[in-house]
């Protein structure tokens, strides 16, 4: 198991008021897995999708990423996980404004101390792979969505980690780009990458072999498609 | 993490976060430059204060004798105490802390006469000590009076700047002659032109100096009119003082514990006093600038607070990229004191060109003269780094643990 929660919760709270964002919730997934969390809007995609990414800790709850109880691992330690193994795609995409793609792809590998010229090495392969060597010195307001969210994707597969989180990456899309996104997951996921993708596309999550739904913080149900 | 690469994060964000650090820059340029050119007033008006003070002579004591107030051995209060012209030699014996000492007389309205100019001034006689004590300091061509002089009660005369001017104009004074009470005296040197602000008995430039013999011999004064020394070492003066208290109150029977028997005029302790009240002034200047300057920090401060506020996702971008805290805190640390840096030494630089040009103008006015010109030197520029680097820090350390400590998940929730 790469991932394993056992009875994670989480809660929020804002003033003296608290919310249960996340209710004892079990999940696992194996390496190689591609699952798509789907749900109605606050049933707690986003909290699992960052509990998961290592970006936030469980209220409640024990959380083994590869083995190790995330609990237990110190603020840098946190930081070098979210660095090396997981690779975050999100929703607004959240490129650097100000710099080109090939800044905002190079960035994982400065925080990873890879010398200047093995990053970039490293940043043309990867944005080679998809498809944006033309983009290279484009600021993300001189790209179209698609193009900014595939400059996220080849930011987050960087370090070459195991583990891809997507939250809702074809929201801004249209459905074509939205297509070609999917498109580039199904391939990472044929190299051997674990894929997590939060949708709301009905159409993108049928594809998916894993379907887990949520529901008020809650696992409503969790399968494998035939 | 390696610095190398906190520093190229570092430069590439900040290239593009000009606009922000323009106005930041103008107060941190603003806030050096009048701390420097308010330190830089103050060495200069110490510098030149000092210079005037030097005019009269360094580290020496003029001494005049008083009146008792102390009855001794039989005698009354209120006897006068004179000084004899061998009192000099006798001192200088007793008191081998003595570097120099020579006694002088003076007298007022006397007539001095050369071709028709005739003018009544002041005639000073004393001995040739009084070149290095006095800085009586002849010009080319010149001398001050010397030993032979004194033995042969010659009649030479040196003479000071403006005295020479009024009677000879543009003439060269040396070797010409000169009437004192219609004795005829050789001008053997002018005085060289310095500044003087502190004076007992007439600036110098007046004075009209023959030797002490010859004065006595002319005028039959029986009393010198005052005695100035110096000692050996600096440090010494009151010692010195107190032995000359000593051997003059064996010598002219008074109460060695009489103050009013003499009376004496201390430039050494009067320097002293004024270089602490030199240093109070700095230290005043240096708070009006260094508040100035803190202003400018709290901007430093308050621009990167803003920019944490208006960073935020940034921030939270970074730390989901893998970014340490502490890379996070660095990169705030090094752009407050990159702001601050960049800001003081443009400061720095602006004051040290607006001293040095405002010492190439040639302005030649009684102000300057007193106050000097603002002079910046190594000193005030450590002070004003180690100021800036303090203050840098400071700037940028409550906002680099406030962009560390921004939760990634609130910053990145999409809105
Ligand atoms: N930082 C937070 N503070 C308070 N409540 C939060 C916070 N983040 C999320 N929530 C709440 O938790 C619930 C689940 O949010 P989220 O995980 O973002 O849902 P989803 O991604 O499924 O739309 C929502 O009701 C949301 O308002
Ligand atoms: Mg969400």
């Amino acid at each position: 198991m790469i991932i394993e929660m056992n009875n994670i919760s989480k809660v929020y709270q804002t003033g003296n008021v608290e919310f249960a964002a996340l209710k004892e919730i079990n999940l696992k997934l194996k390496r190689g897995d591609f699952v798509a969390i789907v749900g109605p809007s606050g049933s707690g995609k986003s909290t699992l999708m960052n509990l998961i990414g290592c970006l936030d800790l469980p209220t409640k709850g024990n959380y083994l990423l590869d083995g190790r109880e995330v609990k237990h691992l110190s603020s840098n330690e946190l930081a070098e996980v979210r660095n090396k193994k997981i690779g975050f795609v999100f929703q607004a995409f959240n490129l650097l404004p100000y710099a080109t793609a090939f800044e905002n792809v190079e960035l994982p590998l400065l925080f990873a101390g890879v010398k200047s010229k093995n990053r970039k090495e490293r940043v043309h392969e990867i944005l080679e792979k998809v498809g944006l060597s033309d983009k290279m010195e484009n600021k993300p307001t001189e790209m179209s969505g698609g193009e900014m969210q595939r400059v996220a994707i080849a930011r987050a597969m960087a370090n070459d980690p195991e583990i891809i989180l997507a939250d809702e990456p074809t929201g801004n899309l249209d459905s074509k780009s939205g297509a070609a996104i999917v498109d580039l997951f199904k391939e990472l996921w044929k190299s051997g990458k674990t894929i997590i993708v939060i949708t709301h596309d009905e159409k993108i999550a049928g594809q998916l072999p894993r379907i887990v739904k949520l529901k008020d913080g809650l696992i409503e149900s969790n399968g494998y498609a035939n | 993490m390696k610095l190398s690469i906190i520093i190229s994060v570092f430069l590439r964000d900040f290239r593009k976060q000009k606009k922000r650090i323009a106005l930041t820059l103008l107060a941190l340029g603003w806030g050096t430059i009048s701390i420097m050119l308010l330190l830089g007033f103050g060495e200069g008006l110490q510098k030149q204060m000092t210079l005037n003070n030097k005019g009269m002579g360094e580290n020496i004591t003029i001494l005049w004798g008083g009146r008792t107030l102390i009855p001794y051995k039989g005698m009354g209060k209120g006897r006068r105490i004179h000084f004899l012209p061998e009192d000099a030699e006798y001192l200088k014996k007793r008191v081998p802390e003595i570097d120099l000492i020579g006694g002088e007389y003076s007298s007022w309205g006397i007539k001095l006469k050369y071709g028709d100019h005739i003018f009544t001034n002041h005639v000073v006689g004393c001995t040739p000590e009084y070149e290095s004590m006095r800085n009586f300091i002849p010009q080319n061509g010149g001398r001050m009076i010397n030993a032979l002089d004194m033995k042969d009660k010659r009649r030479v005369a040196f003479i000071g700047l403006k005295l020479k001017e009024k009677l000879y104009g543009d003439e060269d004074a040396v070797g010409k002659q000169v009437f004192v009470n219609s004795m005829p005296f050789t001008v053997v040197g002018v005085m060289i032109d310095k500044l003087q602000n502190n004076s007992y008995g007439g600036m110098d430039e007046d004075v009209f100096v023959m030797p002490a013999t010859t004065f006595k011999a002319m005028f039959g004064n029986q009393y010198l009119d005052n005695i100035v020394y110096r000692p050996k070492n600096v440090s010494e003066n009151r010692l010195v003082f107190e032995k000359i208290n000593e051997a003059l109150a064996a010598k002219y029977k008074f109460d060695p514990n009489d103050d009013e028997a003499l009376s004496d005029w201390d430039t050494i302790e009067g320097s002293r006093e004024f270089n602490n009240i030199m240093l109070g002034i700095k230290i005043f200047m240096g708070i009006i600038g260094g508040l100035t300057l803190l202003i400018a920090g709290v901007g430093v401060s308050n621009i990167m607070y803003v920019s944490i506020k208006e960073r935020t996702r940034e921030i939270g971008i970074k730390m989901a990229m893998g970014a340490r805290k502490s890379f996070i805190m660095t990169q705030f640390l090094l752009e407050a004191m990159l702001i601050t840096f960049s800001g003081g030494f443009g400061g720095m630089a602006i004051s040290y060109i607006m001293t040095e040009s405002f010492k190439r103008i040639p302005i030649d006015s009684q102000v300057l003269t007193f106050l000097g010109r603002p002079t910046i030197s190594l000193e005030i520029g450590l002070i004003v780094i180690t100021i800036l680097s303090v203050m840098g820090i400071f700037s940028g350390l409550f906002p680099a643990i406030k962009a560390a400590s921004v939760n990634p998940v609130e910053s990145l929730r999409y809105e």
